[in-house]
């Protein structure tokens, strides 16, 4: 029996346009399924049923009209990275305090002028540092999936965790993210659903809260590549606010769906067959290879030969900005202040109160690469060796169109197997960090379950600007794939 | 004659070296659109960017880009057409992100030169290394309570031109004239008001010292945010002072950046190099490179006004000013253009005098600048006019000039509403001479008798009888003619 619960972004908007469903009906299931299960995921960070509900009114005064725009009345998330216009923003940090913004992003502003409704504010890593949403000072996120076997609670991925599980488990039709090293990616693998990283320029960052900024890029997460083929439409646009948004018109992305992938050169990067990868993860993506075959694709190996200091370039690269980025936060104008007798105290004292331990030691990193005596042999070569990871790539679609991987080297692991080295958590980004290096785009689609029932993610890697042949990619294995799996926790009736 | 200081062992030479920042002119922030302008009630002229609030973004303001690049044309100097903004980070309370956008690698203006003029006519050319832009911080207010301090952002995020010389400077005489001939440039320019009470140009010194003769440069110190030229070149005497007296007691100066206090005549220390803080520099991510066109630079080389050297050599061509005359008259393009108004169809030469003269003296008096001056140009024309005519002889001149500061009145109608027209009549001149010989016989004897000097005398007594009005050639040869009977 199918319920209101079983809308995908795409159908609820139909049922919308052609009133068979109303906006506040739609929303209020939501909100309901919010109140009903989000005790378990955790997955808001702060809630706006209030505003949701006076959003859908107006959603269903237009759509009575035939007028709306291409999101009327759809209940999304929205990361708590993005500021907020009058609803607190925390990054999921203390040292914001309660910092209610006077303002609104780019991104979510867009959502909004499309007639989207907010349910709320979704938890994260704090300041979007993480692979596995327990850096919050909210709590972890947890994933709506278990393992066949056991009630462990499994991470969401990070660090949009809390888009991740409110979109696998229901809660919302669709999120947006946030994907500085994979953050859109991991979590999207990890709970069964899509996500898109658009290409660095593509969506605005004015208004989001930064972490490493010439790495951050927002992105959909959705149910499926369609869903998030209509949100992207929705975010993405030139915004002169944002000095490094790229002026390019934003195409139609969902027509793309409907491409196919005949004669699609698909590359399979071979260094990607990392040590010690589990063989259902090699398996996986062998499958994806056939599917897309299957499909009408060709498969070429291609060479990537700097892979393998993505992570370390990416770990100096991102920190280095981050440590500066995060200066603002001094408890001067946000947050708890510390009192302390002098300026510096003061800093210290708040700073240390404010932010989490995983947040202190990436700024403590940042600023020792950027130190003089430090920044030549840590910075620069790293600046250097991001170069040569985009000439990589750049090289590579000369002779392919995208590149297909796994999105993450293993799923979804449980809080307490959170590794004790901070170096092992770092791993989880091996697949998805040298495009954001690059800046290319990439997506992840759920292509199967572990032996554990678990989901499992593949990667696309498209060109600059090329998003649509990626999510003609990425729709060709979501029909292959046939992922209906549905997560322990959902709001719907279980599949 | 070169500038040397002499101590115990000897002579020393100073070598300066100043860092000049400019506050750009402009309408806007140098990454925000708040208003730049000085002044306002505190924390009015801020943006959510300027004061760092979480996920903003700076967005470059082209007009502030122009006027470095204008500055740089006046300094005759390179233009690169790709420089970048990096991060310089440091916490202070008044800098609101962390972090103070500036041009630390690749600045926007490369190699160029200032000339100055010096007090025994000569000339120096002293080497500009280059400019870049960057933000100015907010305002700090230390002293309103005993326990809190207060912050003003108003001007945090105003661009500045940080301009910065070649240690070529020798003297304190030297630095005034750099800072004079500087400021000049970027008013004609129209990129910096230069007024250094508002803080709209100060200076850091580098000042170290050595021995004639010596090729390196010793230890230097830096003395941070000079806001007057006077004191700039007060801190360099004492400094170089300060840092002889360490030499000679066979001790090392140490390099740190120290603070001038103008009361006590003294420089002290305000943190030493251990101290400096590691700025961290990187390029801002959030900002592309810079990248310009030589088109676009040509363009606004061809818009630029006449620069003072250019101006002051033109004066002297084609009025026949002297260079002094023409380097005072240039000092402001105001007062170039105010005397270009007056000497288009008066005696060019007369009209430079009367403006170093009596126009200036008037202008003190009376408080007011060239911009708002009580006599228009056209006025101090007419009242040239008059003399150049003999309506009037200079001193009468003198008198009307008063007159039309006070009234307002043309020197037409002040010279007939008085009647000071001078008299030509030599009937009118001779009796009064006369009258004047006659009541002076005792004199007249003396002056006969070879007493050459009373003949002034007899000139200031006609003149006094006369009410000033008689024309001054025709009283001469009056008088000579009388005296010579």
């Amino acid at each position: 029996m199918s319920g209101i619960h079983d809308f995908t972004l795409a159908s609820a908007r139909d049922a919308l346009k052609s009133r068979k469903i109303s906006a506040v009906e739609l929303t209020n299931a939501h909100i309901d399924a919010i109140e009903r299960l989000d005790g378990q995921l955790n997955s808001f960070i702060t809630r706006t049923p209030d505003q949701a509900r006076e959003g859908a009114k107006v959603a269903d005064e237009a759509l009575a009209k035939g007028e709306g725009g291409r999101l009327c009345g759809i209940p999304l998330g929205i990361k708590d990275l993005f500021c907020t216009n009058g609803v607190r923003t925390t990054a999921a940090s203390k040292i914001l305090g309660n910092f209610v913004p006077p303002y609104e992003s780019t991104v979510t502003a867009n959502l909004l002028k499309d007639g989207a409704v907010f349910l709320g504010k979704l938890n994260l890593d704090e300041f979007a540092m993480g692979s596995a949403n327990l850096n919050s000072a909210f709590g972890p996120a947890v994933n709506p999936w278990k393992r066949k076997d056991s009630d462990a609670k499994l991470v969401p991925g990070g660090s949009s965790g809390g888009s991740a599980a409110a979109v696998a488990a229901g809660l919302v039709l669709g999120a947006t993210g946030t994907d500085t090293g994979g953050s859109i990616r991991q979590p999207a693998a990890f709970t069964g659903i899509a996500g898109i990283k658009p290409t660095y320029g593509r969506c605005s960052r004015f208004g989001t809260i930064a972490f490493a900024s010439s790495l951050d890029q927002a992105g959909p997460m959705a149910r499926n590549l369609q869903d998030c083929a209509i949100l992207l439409e929705s975010m993405a646009g030139f915004d002169p606010r944002d000095s490094t948004s790229v002026d390019t018109p934003v195409p139609n992305y969902e027509a793309s769906l409907k491409r196919g992938v005949k004669g699609l050169r698909v590359g399979i990067p071979k260094e990607y067959h990392v040590e010690g990868m589990p063989a259902e993860i090699e398996a996986l993506w062998q499958q994806g290879m056939n599917w897309l075959r299957d499909a009408g694709a060709e498969i070429v190996e291609v060479s990537l030969p700097h892979t393998k200091y993505g992570l370390p370039t990416y770990y100096i690269a991102a920190l280095a900005e981050a440590s500066s980025n995060l200066a603002r936060y001094d408890g001067l104008r946000f947050g708890e202040r510390v009192s302390a007798p002098s300026l510096d105290g003061l800093y210290e004292a708040s700073r240390a109160a404010g932010f989490g331990e995983e947040v202190k030691r990436r700024i403590l990193i940042g600023t020792h690469v950027l130190s003089s005596g430090y920044y030549d042999a840590y910075y620069l070569r790293a600046q250097k060796v991001r170069t040569l990871i985009q000439q990589d790539f750049l090289k590579a679609f000369e002779n392919v169109d995208v590149l297909l991987t796994p999105t993450a080297p293993s799923g979804a692991f449980a809080q307490d197997e959170k590794p004790t080295d901070p170096v092992q958590m770092y791993l989880n980004d091996v697949f998805t960090v040298p495009a954001s290096m690059a800046g290319v785009p990439a997506l992840s689609v759920p292509a199967g379950l572990d032996a554990r029932g678990v989901p499992l993610g593949l990667q696309l890697i498209g060109k600059f600007f090329d998003e649509e042949t990626l999510i003609a990619a990425g729709h060709a294995i979501e029909q292959a794939a046939a992922f209906h799996h549905r997560p322990t926790i959902h709001a719907g009736v279980s599949a | 004659m070169s500038y040397r200081i002499t101590g115990n062992t000897g002579e020393w030479e100073i070598v300066v070296g100043l860092e000049v920042h400019a506050q750009v002119v402009s309408e806007a922030k140098l990454f925000s659109g708040a208003s730049a302008e000085y002044g306002g009630e505190p924390n009015t002229h801020v943006s959510l960017v300027d004061a760092g609030f979480p996920g903003m973004l700076p967005v470059l303001n082209q007009e502030c880009v122009a006027q470095a690049v204008r500055t740089g044309l006046g300094l005759e100097a390179e233009i690169n057409l790709f420089s970048r903004f990096d991060r310089k980070n440091y916490f202070y309370a008044d800098l609101p992100t962390g972090y103070q956008i500036s041009q630390f690698a690749h600045p926007i203006i490369g190699k160029g030169k200032v000339l100055v003029d010096l007090a025994d006519g000569s000339t120096r050319e002293i080497g500009v290394t280059r400019l870049h832009l960057e933000q100015d911080a907010g305002k700090s207010i230390h002293d309103q309570d005993p326990t809190r301090s207060f912050i003003d952002l108003n001007r945090a995020g105003v661009a500045l031109m940080e301009i910065v010389s070649e240690p070529d400077i020798r003297s304190p005489e030297e630095a005034g004239a750099y800072l004079r001939k500087l400021r000049q440039i970027l008013r004609y320019i129209g990129t910096c008001d230069g007024n250094m009470e508002e803080g709209s140009m100060r200076a850091d010194v580098n000042v170290s010292v050595r021995k004639p003769g010596e090729t390196d440069y010793r230890t230097r110190c830096e003395i941070k945010n000079v806001n007057s030229i006077r004191f700039v070149m007060m801190a360099i005497e004492v400094e170089a002072q300060r840092q002889i007296e360490i030499w000679e007691a066979g001790g090392t100066v140490d390099q740190e950046t120290r603070l001038f206090d103008h009361v006590r005549s003294e420089t002290r220390s305000l943190r030493s190099k251990e101290d400096a803080h590691d700025y961290r520099y990187f390029p801002d991510p959030d900002l592309l490179p810079l990248v310009i066109e030589q088109s676009w630079v040509d363009e606004l080389k061809a818009a630029l006004p006449e620069l003072p050297e250019a101006k002051r050599a033109r004066l002297e061509a084609e009025y026949g000013v002297s260079r002094y005359e023409s380097s005072v008259l240039c000092v402001e393009q105001a007062i170039a253009d105010f005397y270009e108004t007056v000497a288009r169809g008066a005696d060019a030469r007369l009209a430079a005098n009367w403006m170093l003269g009596d126009f200036f003296a008037a202008l003190n008096r009376t408080g007011r600048s060239i911009e708002d001056s009580p006599v228009s140009a056209e006025g101090l024309r007419e009242l040239l006019g008059l003399i150049s005519n003999s309506t009037i002889n200079g001193k009468i001149a003198k008198e009307v000039l008063e007159d039309m500061v006070e009234t307002g009145d043309s020197a037409s109608v002040i010279v007939e509403r008085k009647g000071l027209r001078q008299v030509t009549d030599t009937g009118a001149i001779e009796s009064a001479i006369r009258d004047i010989l006659a009541a002076n016989n005792d004199k007249v004897e003396e002056y006969k008798s070879g007493k050459d000097k009373l003949f002034g005398f007899f000139v200031g007594q006609t003149m006094k009888a006369m009410k000033g009005k008689g024309n001054p050639a025709l009283v001469n040869e009056t008088l000579k003619k009388l005296l010579s009977e």
